[in-house]
């Protein structure tokens, strides 16, 4: 194991806050290992900035495995970066060279505008699960026994590939169109593909594509570029599997 | 006579809970919508009981400091969650649940709140799939099990490595649906700073609005703070980055108890660090110890080969390893509860047997169970001549299919194939036992001011067993809590809205805006990261998996040092009135400054070893259990409570004993 110590370039986007005007500005840091984070990274950045009296970088980060969905981040062009099926914050700078010069960005959207630097507001993703993302089960611990209704394993495993998606909002950035499908579907999905889903299904696809056309997401044009940048890999066949509830929800629907 | 009065119900221990839900006030509906209630935290307790209370009809207010209540830290929790169903026919019953969560604890929980949580365990899982939880399924279309530590049934409920994300977007979901009916007001990027009392009752909070920095006053007739562990205490854990004991510190400093603060779990199995840039720690579920076995080599030779590079593990024979655990816990073997096995391995590593540069790293080995799996699947499949590369690959497929997240989590870390090679494993701090004192009630020390989940002290003991940190969020958020405030809140239908512009409110908002004032101020020269990372070598070096008098005493002293210098020396730059990532850090870490003493201080008072404390003064010196925690129930059987009284250092101890009934107090063995 050789220790590489790079030294980047980096191209980061500044912004006060939400009414100001943003731009790129350039920094160095020396001396990165391959074996840190690109949030560590960021981390060092941050520290040598404060120790020369500037402002630090504002980003999203919580959990820092991959979970959380709260990094984002448009690294060279991509969301989360070059390497597949990670998060920003699983991103290691193994993935760089010595040398390079690294462009970071915070997601683009209408729906997401940018609150600080590379902060970005994606409330709009929690309105439209507030429209329909859920089952209407209140607490009560009389529900029936976990048992009780068997689930086919296959679709089972499906619904719980669906129900993997972090809400960070790449597949948004990633898309000509800034179009949430892919999340909005992932949700749908879940529930359709399970019994327990079944009896509001009509009303919730109705209900959460209202939203989010009126959030301000583009429509979907099948270029599947969130599936490739998504860092759970939540596949398209959710958003075929979200049109045909559509369709047929909007076929049968009660005047 | 204790001040503490746990407010235990009376009668058998079985028919505590029933009881007390029937003899307990309850509100009626037309007066609940007249109620507000504050959640600080939307993890599994705090988001439970976001919803379910507004459910039941109270106006809730919910505050997390995310830019959603679906990122709460909950969402990270891997292996899964227990459940006292006995669908597995293994002999699992409350009880059991009950006797194992108490016997892992090391007999350091409250008996009466351990039964509860084990008797409202299955009606969890009821209704996680009520909500469309996807748990893991067998083929016939029923609930799958797995096996954790320190227990002897398979009764732990999963989704992948990822049973944490799914019951926290489930409870994510229940609050959605009442955010979208308007019974939660949801407040998120805000951050709790202060609670407010008013004669003596929690009656609101001040909170900082992230984005804008403006601070706010937010009023109620209860406050219910689930806002988690402090492990960030020690900088590097597997907490999130801003996972932050603040609202349960400040609670504390208005007169909510601390209890046990010293109680903090160390988990065996997370990635070993890699270099002083380190932010965090990532854990590996203690689920893949029902598949991988724990070694280090026998022989110090190879120790040095490996280290080097010029062998590897794999070259290794079966007799030049030491399955430590196995050897030494042979009924647990590698299935131990987190306590002993992090011990254990540290021990290994003291004594020079580390595998990797720095000495703290032990293996976690998947190759037998690849080799089980691949035989069986061999046969399910009808390949009775399956090559040896087939059996390995039919193998892989099956491990894959249970931990996959987990393993491609550690490929992206460690840059190594953990289906081809052992996984690198070392102990890091992962949970924290102790917490805001609570009562039978969860009620704290402040009458109307709840604790919930990680944040509060009361189920785990000493040391936490696998898969119950889920259980225990979601019983207090859906099952508990929703009743035992209702007996509380009864007492308020005639109190009327809470007025925010009282003396009161305007004394807590003028300490919060004097604290940030000050630290902005300061204007010295290191950064919030400095001073936390100081903390946290102290906190590692001295209160960590071992721990002595000189120590403890020691970081009493260090701690202090660094607490004047942080107040000193801080420099935030930015201004207050805007998001300021670096403010946010520094009243954390200026909490974390004070805990930590306190930390110390009742870790050096507790002259005894149980679960997740260990003083080295205090072990078993003979027989078979020689070496191992000794315990002292004579003289530390009670839960250690402190009163803040203006100097962590100067807390006052108040004891709460713990009365075991229905469970024989005895040495806890593994053996």
């Amino acid at each position: 194991m050789s220790e590489k110590g790079m030294n980047l370039t980096l191209k980061i986007w500044r912004q006060k806050n939400a009414t100001s005007k943003g731009k790129i500005e350039t920094y160095k840091v020396a001396d990165i290992s391959e074996h840190m984070s690109f949030l560590e990274m960021m981390d060092v950045l941050n520290e040598q900035l404060i120790n020369e009296g500037q402002e630090p970088i504002a980003f999203d980060h919580d959990c820092r495995e991959g979970i959380c969905g709260m990094c984002s981040l448009h690294i060279n062009g991509e969301a989360h970066g070059p390497d597949r099926g990670v998060t920003t914050c699983q991103l290691h700078m193994r993935m760089f060279n010595d040398g390079d010069t690294i462009y970071i960005e915070p997601f683009r959207a209408k729906a997401f505008p940018v609150i600080k630097d590379l902060i970005i507001d994606r409330t709009a993703f929690d309105r439209i699960q507030h429209a329909g993302g859920f089952v209407s089960v209140n607490t009560s611990g009389n529900t029936q026994d976990a048992n009780a209704l068997p689930i086919p394993k296959a679709d089972a495993d499906k619904a719980f590939d669906a129900a993997t998606c972090i809400g960070c909002g790449a597949c948004v950035a990633s898309c000509k169109n800034a179009s949430a499908m892919l999340y909005v579907s992932a949700k749908v999905s879940q529930f359709s593909l399970l019994p327990q889903g079944k009896v509001e299904a009509k009303d919730r696809v109705l209900n959460m594509v209202e939203q989010m056309d009126k959030e301000g997401f583009g429509n979907c044009t099948n270029t599947g570029a969130c599936e490739v940048e998504c860092p759970k890999g939540i596949s398209l066949e959710n958003i075929a599997r979200m049109n045909s509830e559509y369709l047929k929800a909007s076929i049968t629907k009660e005047a | 006579m204790s001040v503490l009065d746990s407010k235990i119900p009376e009668g058998p221990i079985k028919d505590k809970w029933t009881n007390h839900k029937n003899k307990i006030n309850v509100v009626n509906p037309a007066n609940k919508r007249l109620i507000d209630v504050i959640v600080v935290g939307t993890g599994l307790a705090g988001g439970a009981a976001a919803a379910s209370l507004a459910e039941m009809g109270y106006a809730v207010k919910a505050f997390c400091f995310q830019d959603s209540p679906r990122r709460a830290h909950s969402i990270a929790a891997q292996g899964g969650i227990n459940a006292a169903k006995n669908y597995q026919n293994d002999g699992d019953s409350v009880y059991r649940l009950f006797y194992d969560t108490v016997k892992g604890g090391d007999y350091r929980g409250r008996e009466a709140n351990v039964y509860r949580l084990a008797e409202v365990s299955a009606n969890i899982i009821d209704q996680c799939v009520a909500q469309g939880v996807p748990f893991a399924r067998e083929y016939g279309g029923l609930l799958d099990n797995r096996s954790f530590g320190g227990v002897l049934v398979s009764r732990t409920f999963y989704a992948k490595g990822q049973t944490g994300q799914q019951l926290l977007l489930g409870a994510y979901s229940a609050m959605n649906r009442q955010i979208g009916k308007g019974k939660i007001k949801m407040y998120n990027r805000h951050e709790m700073l202060d609670v407010v009392v008013v004669d003596g009752k929690a009656r609101g909070i001040i909170a900082r609005n992230l984005i804008t920095g403006s601070i706010e006053r937010h009023s109620a007739h209860a406050v219910v703070v689930a806002s988690g562990g402090y492990g960030n205490v020690f900088f590097l854990s597997t907490n999130a980055m801003g996972s932050n004991a603040t609202a349960a510190w400040k609670i504390h400093k208005k007169g909510a108890f601390f209890a046990n603060p010293c109680y903090t779990q160390i988990h065996p199995t997370c990635i070993p660090r890699s270099g002083d840039y380190q932010s965090k720690l990532t854990l590996m579920s203690e689920s893949l110890r029902n598949d991988g076995r724990i070694w280090v080599p026998k022989n110090m030779e190879d120790v040095e080969a490996i280290r080097s590079g010029k062998k590897k593990p794999i070259d290794l024979s079966e007799d030049e390893r030491d399955y430590y655990l196995e050897r030494r816990y042979p009924a647990f073997g590698n299935l131990v509860p987190r306590d002993v096995a992090s011990r254990a391995a540290k021990e290994r590593c003291d004594a020079g047997y580390g595998v990797n540069q720095t000495g703290e790293a032990v293996f976690l080995d998947f190759a037998s169970a690849i080799q089980r799996y691949g035989k069986e699947a061999a046969t399910v499949n009808h390949e009775p001549n399956a090559t040896k590369e087939r059996i390995i690959e039919l193998g892989a497929e099956v491990i894959k299919n249970k931990y996959g997240n987990l393993f491609q989590m550690y490929e992206k870390i460690v840059d190594q194939n953990p289906y081809k090679t052992p996984m690198m494993i070392y102990p890091a701090v992962h949970y924290t036992m102790g917490g805001i004192w609570v009562d039978y009630n969860l009620m704290t020390t402040i009458p109307g001011c709840y604790a919930a989940g990680e944040a509060n002290f009361s189920d785990h003991g000493a040391n936490r067993l696998g898969a119950s940190a889920l259980m225990q969020g979601l019983a207090d958020g859906y099952f508990v809590l929703p009743y035992t405030i209702g007996d509380y809140l009864a007492d308020e239908i005639r109190t009327g809205p809470i007025p925010t512009d009282s003396p009161e409110f305007d004394a807590a908002e003028k300490d919060v805006r004097g604290i940030i004032d000050t630290l902005m101020n300061i204007k010295g020269t290191k950064s919030v990261d400095h001073f936390h990372k100081q903390l946290g070598k102290v906190m590692w070096d001295n209160v960590g998996m071992a721990r002595n008098a000189q120590g403890l005493e020691e970081a009493q002293t260090k701690i202090r040092q660094i607490r004047e210098e942080f107040w000193k020396d801080l420099r935030i730059p930015g201004e207050a009135n805007e998001l300021n990532t670096e403010l946010e850090k520094a009243i954390r870490v200026a909490d974390f400054l004070e805990l930590g003493e306190l930390f110390a201080k009742d870790a050096l008072h507790r002259n005894e070893s149980c679960g997740g404390h260990f003083r080295e003064e205090s072990v078993e010196l003979d027989g078979e259990q020689k070496g191992e925690a000794k315990r002292d129930d004579d003289n530390f059987k009670y839960v250690a409570a402190w009163e803040w009284t203006g100097d962590p250092g100067e807390s006052k101890l108040h004891k709460e004993d713990l009365e075991f009934k229905d469970i024989e107090l005895k040495t806890r063995s593994y053996k």
